[in-house]
């Protein structure tokens, strides 16, 4: 139920090429100032790969994540997501592309308070227009692979952050998108969880062929990845494969438990 | 997302903030029972109107004698004899006349067995009962040959019967009315209080003819105090009037330019003018009562507007996962509306409960109908969904990377 298609492997899933941002903001005097955040970015991710997008904060990283999220529009250039132009999609389409196509994981985990871990896993295919019960059991299945379905019935304010980042994670899974964007994933989680997180992040793209793009200020975290992207002021200041990336063996090592 | 979803987020989202939504609900509650209640207040005082002016019969002229005025001093109407009996009878001819009843009144005292009681004594003619739409309870009415002979036969209203008699059959009994004997031929059933408020069933009718002559006595023989004219129809009751008013000046011998030394007065165009004041304090009622029901749909509005800006993050997170607009704007809007919905069948059944204590404690006629129930859930819907709608709107309107951006 959880394989991905691979189909697409190959082709390129992300597609950006000259993309601008940039922010209107008012002074004190009521001038308007431009703030430009991102600039003449390209990029291409294609099916399959494990990126890692790095940078300070005020680089820029964050904005191109929530672009890449359809979350937020660019200024200018073009976005390619599936060979799809995201500027021309509807309110309603982009909707439907971040329930089919993104799963989100976030820093701060972003579950629904006071909701049980199994209905914050199923919402996502209740917007997709599947049943309440139907997507109950899906859920429940998909926290029973993540170890989690003991705490099925339990709020998020009951689980640990591991615990949670964990069913953030199974939510992001549940409509079995092609890609994965995590925004700081571990930044609230201590190492020993973070690496276990990490090592979930690695297993999916590998044995299910997700893309993963993952945004972190800790080299550490981003050494996982198989790509490296480092952002500095809004520009690229390099894009290189990494190919001694950490597995949780070499880890274990580094940072005994 | 299919809409039992969006219910199910929706109840969910209620059921977290339980003593929001219950005092949130409160202002619907007492806004929906107001306009209940107060409707049906309105409606019962309609309702009472219209049967007491049933019950007073329909088509109806009063005519009584005009006003005298002696050495610059007017007396007031009544205050001279000049209608007759002869008169009532003349008009009672005219083809777009069904009857006439001539009355004369005044008071007595009466005695039965051990008890007296004291009451207004009204001697008329056999066509007073229909005219007056006077049913009998037990009897009958006196007949033509009673007034002809001028018999001493009394009919009862029901309090003095009561007074009288208690229990007791009246019917076949003989009273004393200042010391006369008669004999009680028949009891009213009761009509209860008049439009001005008077007691209509404490009274006693005896034929016209007995009055004048035993009872009350007549300064002019042949006057009366007043005559009831009922016409044939409600549309003739313009032409009616015309008609009685040429009849009288002309048996009265009143000269062209003078005035009439009568006054005919349109019974049923008073209805008329008690219809449409109770209509109007209805409407006077309902509109009070829908200022509450406003009040509750702005504090509703308020509510969710601080729902939404709490809840920001919320949004942005539901948008994340693939919410679009319409499912953000439906379970706002939804939210809304069973506060609404909830609060308005709570409120129903509070202003049904309220009119039933109104109507015991006040003892007063209420009348609640199915259009009232509907009305008063048409309006708290609609304020529902014209309240509801803006928040709603502005939290579907979100960019979702402000909306997670959001502390």
């Amino acid at each position: 139920m959880l394989s991905i298609q691979t189909n697409h492997v190959g082709h390129s899933l992300i597609r950006i090429e000259d993309l601008c941002k940039s922010y209107n903001l008012q002074d004190a005097n009521g001038n308007t100032i431009t703030n430009q955040v991102l600039f003449n970015i390209n990029l291409t991710i294609d099916q399959g790969e494990f990126v890692a997008i790095m940078g300070h904060s005020g680089s820029g990283k964050s904005t191109l994540m929530n672009i890449l999220g359809c979350l937020d529009t660019s200024t200018s250039g073009s976005y390619w997501l599936s060979e799809k132009n995201v500027a021309k999609l509807t309110n309603d389409e982009l909707a439907r592309i971040r329930n089919q196509k993104i799963g989100f994981v976030f820093q701060g985990f972003n579950l629904l308070k006071r909701v049980t871990a199994l209905d914050n896993v199923a919402t996502p295919l209740l917007y997709a227009g599947i049943g309440r019960s139907q997507s109950r059991k899906q859920a429940l299945e998909l926290l029973r692979r993540t170890g989690l379905e003991n705490f099925a019935m339990h709020q998020p304010n009951q689980l640990s952050g591991g615990q949670q980042q964990r069913v953030a994670i199974s939510r992001a899974l549940i409509n079995q998108p092609p890609l994965i964007l995590a925004d700081e994933p571990t930044g609230n989680l201590d190492t020993q969880t973070s690496r276990e997180i990490m090592s979930l992040f690695q297993q999916l793209n590998r044995d299910q062929g997700i893309t993963i793009v993952l945004v972190t200020h800790e080299d550490d975290i981003a050494a996982y990845a198989k790509r490296l992207i480092r952002l500095k002021d809004g520009h690229i200041i390099y894009d290189m494969d990494n190919n001694a990336n950490t597995t949780v063996d070499k880890l274990s090592r580094t940072f005994p438990a | 997302m299919n809409l039992l979803a969006i219910i199910g987020e929706a109840l969910r989202a209620l059921r977290q903030n339980r003593l929001r939504t219950g005092l949130t609900m409160l202002g619907m509650i007492i806004g929906v029972a107001a306009v209940v209640l107060m409707l049906s207040i309105g409606q019962g005082a309609q309702t009472k109107i219209n049967q007491t002016i049933a019950e007073m019969g329909s088509n109806l002229f009063i005519v009584v004698p005009g006003a005298t005025s002696s050495g610059g001093f007017s007396f007031g109407s009544g205050s001279i004899r000049t209608l007759t009996i002869h008169d009532a009878q003349a008009i009672a001819e005219l083809p777009i006349i069904s009857a006439t009843a001539p009355v004369i009144s005044g008071t007595a005292q009466l005695n039965y067995a051990a008890k007296n009681w004291s009451t207004i004594i009204t001697g008329t003619t056999p066509d007073y009962f229909s005219v007056g739409n006077w049913k009998i309870e037990s009897g009958t009415t006196f007949t033509e040959s009673d007034l002809r002979s001028a018999n001493r036969v009394v009919v009862l209203g029901s309090v003095t019967a009561q007074n009288l008699f208690g229990d007791e059959d009246p019917v076949g009994k003989t009273i004393r009315i200042t010391n006369r004997p008669f004999l009680v031929v028949g009891v009213l059933m009761a009509k209860g209080q008049s439009l001005t408020g008077r007691d209509q069933d404490d009274n006693i009718f005896i034929p016209i003819t007995t009055s004048e002559r035993q009872i009350t006595g007549n300064q002019f023989p042949g006057s009366i105090r007043l005559m009831l004219v009922q016409c044939k129809s409600a549309d003739e009751m313009d032409i009616a009037e015309i008609e009685i008013t040429q009849l009288l000046r002309q048996r009265h011998r009143i000269a062209k330019g003078k005035e009439n030394d009568f006054t005919v007065r349109n019974l049923t165009a008073l209805a008329d003018v008690a219809t449409g004041a109770a209509k109007v304090m209805s409407m006077v009622l309902g509109a009070i009562a829908s200022v509450s029901l406003l009040v509750g749909g702005i504090g509703i509005m308020n509510i969710m507007l601080v729902s939404v800006t709490e809840r920001t993050r919320e949004i942005g997170i539901r948008m994340a996962i693939g919410a679009n607009q319409r499912a953000i704007l439906t379970q706002f809007l939804l939210e809304a509306m069973m506060i609404c919905f909830m609060g308005g069948l709570i409120g129903l059944l509070l202003g049904i409960g309220g009119a039933w204590v109104v109507s015991q404690v006040a003892d007063m006629l209420i009348v609640i109908t199915l259009g009232m129930i509907g009305l008063a859930f048409l309006f708290a819907s609609a304020v529902g969904i014209f309240f509801g709608f803006y928040p709603a709107k502005k939290a579907a309107s979100l960019k979702p990377v402000d909306a997670l951006r959001y502390e």
